[in-house]
């Protein structure tokens, strides 16, 4: 109800110009397109850092041991002689995931578009709060600051996998990491839980109830389906980490038992009773889970928006597509337990998890096939935000299909935590959603920044990244299912695996090309903003809300009245009009009718 | 001087993108035509590009089957389910394949296929209820046989039947090392709680010294187990989380504080019949070869060389479990069951192991 009222006030607001300084438009801002830049920006910093990460540890894999002067410009006390230090690498494969799960895909991914679109795509002047956006953007930001900071504590940075499983997490004496920077690791992802609890609940009051005349759900494009969704799970699932981290907290600092029993480490038994680290995983995967989806489902929408403008086609099954993101959406908070066959739980439970996991393929196909059959036919337009469209298609359908094998409790048992699980989930989550982001960017930067990216260095940043995401990611399911367990800082004390050594040098090849190819989208980034060619209102030619609205941004989105809505967001190459495609404020022609959709 | 070189090194990098620019603009036809959106030229190339990349992903496919296929962990199982584990791993990789195969195919091809053309009209086709069903129930038809024959073999992995009268074997987890305990001659361990731990005794597993059944317990650093007979494995943990992996008996679970976890399996295979498979002898002169290459270095900076590989089972710890996780492991030895009696006679039991 206050959120109403709210708005109410707000639209008043724009009645009368008020003046901005420096500081209320670019850093204090409560406008949803700057916040969407803020936190496209925080991403891509936070996203350097994790994928450097990344090469850093991939170099360890391949050639463990061996010094590098990278790690010895870069780690400092943790590469005596450039040599990696086990502890280091276990802190940067936790910190890295944490990261990208985290701060890139999830607060740079969602937050990104969420932001820019909501308010664009449904017609409405702003955020329904602008002020908890601009808090909720804060609270993200302070959170990666402490993230960094967590870096350059005296005993290492959090290293015990981004599960943070107790007891490890939780005992410093167990693991140096679990000191100063556990704790701090602790902090950061509550602040930027409370954060991702503010934007989403503003994203679902938004959609609710600021949608502009004429938009009613069944005219939604999907990119808002897909926020309005993923920010309903967040709203459910987050809470859930935010009691797990707490209690972690109590028992880190407080003496309380929640996740600890019977424990004895370095020669000393501890007071822990009756607790359970099961509990904990349970707890984890209850947002963990979700989670993953919190990631998918918002590059599954824009690719689903990018996809059908640039085929000129409308998205094939429209109310399918929604039918199999609410079903995505419902079945993703009830197969937490897939992380957790051989954890202990009674294998009862394993049975019916495996259960509710293997349904997830059925709205999953039902997606793949419908984005296939969208480009049947079509008129395809291959700007780069398609190529990474049609990639994330690609990349969500070899990722996901050894999801049959993992979610399968009897197969879990000896690929589960094998390089087998990190392949697959790099793969359907990892490169997908990072596919959806970069489609993402393509299409919408003429709306953010008012030029466009030059689109020759975005053909050469789409091949070579996709060439290399296959080339790091498929040889892995390999080695994964010879045994080879993940999270090992070498190797080389398994004579075992030594026939896979060549395999991990591979991927590391692809990984570092594959990683230093991003500068060139770096650039692309970074010197379109000032010098990239001016965009026009609606460059590719698209049906919806946000490019009826001028290139140059003001506050209040549109001059004058809020366009209406008259017709759903795929009328592209509509029988009976002469262009292809027909926005979603254009009245129905005089006989015309409105796809039954 | 690192760093210089670093800076130097990534300006050139940003140069040499900004003269690629300079040359991609000064190819364009027209002025006009710099509009950054894709033009007739570009969906073509791209088109081509993505026919390209089908091939691509089938080639390293069919490299990666052919090259790293031949899993000797996918066919040499040693354990009485583990044939019943890859039989459902090979039947999921089929439909996988075939699923991958014939989807990246239709993706790619109608992106080469239906590449844009100025003037060129797309189909307005925007729903078809046949079509939706139709991959609704293909699917559901597919997993439902996955879903049964997975369930069905994972309540036979997991049920334990003690009419079978299995070999209780407890393994124990901590930072960085695994033990083993045996029953001994009752096959019953005796209580045991890390509180009761004295090391100052060597009593490093905390077990009951009061428990009648502990007395006979058999506590060891290698794991033997006799051929053809169930075993049923209890884990504990003294820290933090672990996890038993046994990679070729397809068995694993997670050993943790507070708790007791099993799981039980039945080695079919000694580990001196595994050393003679062909595939296993093939394989450990792979490795050998590679270790002989990889010696060469060591021995010119005359450093030992390594040691030559001789093939056995293995129990490795996969859950992060601190500094040393990559190095926590413990030999298995499959043996008849002779051998094995003459092995666990030779070791001290519980009782005569104590410090007093």
């Amino acid at each position: 109800m206050s959120a109403h009222a709210d708005t109410h006030a707000h639209d008043d607001d724009h009645g009368h110009h008020h003046k901005e300084t420096f500081v209320t438009k670019y850093i204090f801002s409560q406008d949803h397109k700057m916040i969407a830049k803020q936190y496209l920006v925080t991403g891509t910093i936070m996203g350097v850092i994790g994928v450097l990460m990344s090469l850093m540890f991939r170099m360890q894999i391949a050639w463990p041991e061996e010094p590098n002067v990278l790690f010895e410009a870069l780690l400092g006390k943790w590469a005596p002689d450039g040599v990696m230090d086990a502890d280091i690498y276990l802190a940067l494969v936790t910190i890295h995931g944490t990261i990208m799960v985290f701060f890139v895909l999830t607060a740079g991914l969602s937050g990104t578009f969420s932001n820019l679109l909501i308010p664009l795509q449904i017609g409405a002047r702003d955020m329904a709060s602008g002020f908890l956006n601009m808090v909720s953007y804060w609270l993200f930001f302070l959170s990666s600051v402490i993230m960094i900071i967590s870096l350059f504590v005296e005993a290492g940075p959090a290293a015990a996998g981004w599960t943070i499983y107790p007891p490890l997490s939780a005992l410093p004496m167990a693991q140096g990491g679990s000191g100063m920077g556990m704790t701090l690791w602790l902090v950061s992802m509550a602040i930027f839980i409370a954060s991702s609890l503010l934007g989403s609940l503003n994203y679902i009051v938004t959609v609710i109830n600021l949608r502009t005349k004429g938009m009613s759900m069944t005219r939604l494009p999907l990119t808002i389906w897909a926020f309005f969704i993923t920010a309903i799970i967040g709203v459910i699932s987050f809470p859930v980490l935010l009691s797990a981290a707490l209690l972690l907290i109590m028992d880190r600092s407080f003496g309380t038992s929640f996740f600890l029993s019977d424990i004895f480490i370095q020669g000393e038994v501890l007071h822990y009773q009756g607790g359970s680290p099961v509990l904990f995983e349970h707890l984890f995967w209850f947002l963990g889970h979700p989670e993953v989806y919190i990631v998918i489902l918002p590059a599954m929408g824009l690719v689903s928006e990018i996809m059908a403008s640039n085929s000129r086609k409308p998205i094939f099954g429209y109310r399918a597509m929604i039918a199999s993101i609410l079903a995505i959406a419902f079945l993703s908070t009830i197969v937490w337990g897939h992380h957790m066959f051989i954890s202990g739980m009674n294998p009862f439970l394993g049975s019916v998890f495996t259960f509710t996991t293997l349904l997830i393929a059925i709205p999953s196909a039902v997606k793949a096939f419908n984005w296939i059959t969208t480009l049947w036919k079509g008129n395809l337009q291959m700007n780069p935000a398609m190529l990474f469209s049609i990639g994330f298609v690609s990349t969500f359908i070899t990722g996901g299909l050894t999801g049959i094998i993992l979610g399968d409790s009897a197969l879990d048992i000896n690929v589960h935590d094998t390089y087998f699980v990190v392949a697959h989930f790099h793969l359907v989550m990892g490169i997908s959603a990072l596919y959806g982001m970069f489609a993402g960017i393509y299409h919408w930067y003429p709306k953010m920044y008012g030029r466009m990216l030059n689109k020759n260095l975005g053909y050469i940043h789409f091949w070579i990244t996709a060439v290399c995401a296959y080339g790091v990611f498929f040889p892995m399911h390999f080695i994964g299912m010879a045994g080879l367990p993940r999270r090992y800082y070498t190797n080389s004390n398994f004579p075992l695996f030594d026939d896979l050594a060549n395999v991990n040098v591979i991927i590391t090849i692809f990984a570092l090309i594959g990683g230093v190819v991003q500068i060139i989208y770096l650039y692309n980034f970074f010197t379109s903003i000032f010098f990239g060619k001016k965009a026009v209102q609606n460059p590719w030619k698209s049906t919806t809300l946000e490019w009826t609205a001028p290139v140059e941004h003001m506050h209040g989105n549109w001059p004058g009245e809020i366009p209406h809505v008259h017709r759903w967001a795929y009328d592209y190459s509509k029988p009976g009009h002469d262009v292809d495609f027909v926005p979603q404020n254009i009245p129905l022609k005089e006989g015309e009718e409105e796809l039954q959709h | 001087m690192t760093a210089l070189l670093t800076i130097i090194v990534l300006v050139f990098i940003l140069v040499a993108i900004w003269q690629m620019v300079k040359i991609f603009d000064l190819a364009q036809a027209a002025k006009d035509e710099n509009t950054q959106v894709a033009t007739d030229k570009d969906n073509t190339m791209n088109a081509y590009l993505m026919m390209g990349f089908l091939a691509f992903i089938y080639v390293i496919t069919i490299v990666c089957f052919v090259k790293w296929g031949d899993l000797p962990l996918m066919s040499n199982s040693a354990s009485e389910h583990g044939p019943t584990i890859d039989n459902l791993m090979v039947i999921s990789m089929v439909i996988i394949f075939i699923v991958q195969t014939i989807t990246q195919f239709l993706l790619h091809y109608f992106a080469y296929k239906y590449k844009g053309e100025k003037g060129k009209k797309a189909l307005f086709f925007a729903d078809n209820n046949k079509l939706e069903a139709i991959w609704t129930i293909i699917p559901v038809i597919v997993l439902a046989g996955l879903i049964i024959y997975g369930l069905s073999t994972w309540i036979n992995i997991m049920g334990v039947d003690e009419s079978d009268d299995p070999l209780v074997v407890e393994l124990y987890a901590q930072q960085f090392n695994w033990k083993a305990r045996y029953g001994g001659a009752d096959n019953t361990l005796g209580k045991a709680n890390v509180r009761l731990i004295d090391i100052d005794r060597a009593n490093i597993l905390g077990l009951d010294e009061a428990d009648p059944n502990a007395q006979d317990d058999v506590i060891t650093t290698e794991l033997h187990l006799p051929v053809g007979k169930p075993v049923l494995f209890k884990m504990r943990s003294q820290d933090v989380l672990h996890s038993a992996y046994m990679p070729h008996f397809r068995a694993q679970m997670n050993c943790v504080p507070g708790m007791i976890t099993q799981f039980g399996f039945t080695p079919t295979v000694t580990t001196a019949d595994m050393r003679e498979t062909p595939q296993m002898q093939e394989k450990v002169k792979r490795i050998n070869n590679i270790r002989v290459e990889n010696s060469k270095p060591l021995l010119a900076k005359g450093e030992e060389a390594l040691e030559p590989y001789e093939f056995d089972y293995l129990l490795l710890c996969n859950k992060i479990c601190g500094k040393s996780h990559y190095n926590m492991q413990m030999k298995i030895v499959v043996e008849t069951q002779e051998e094995y009696d003459a092995w666990i006679k030779e070791q001290k039991a519980f009782k005569n192991s104590l410090i007093n």
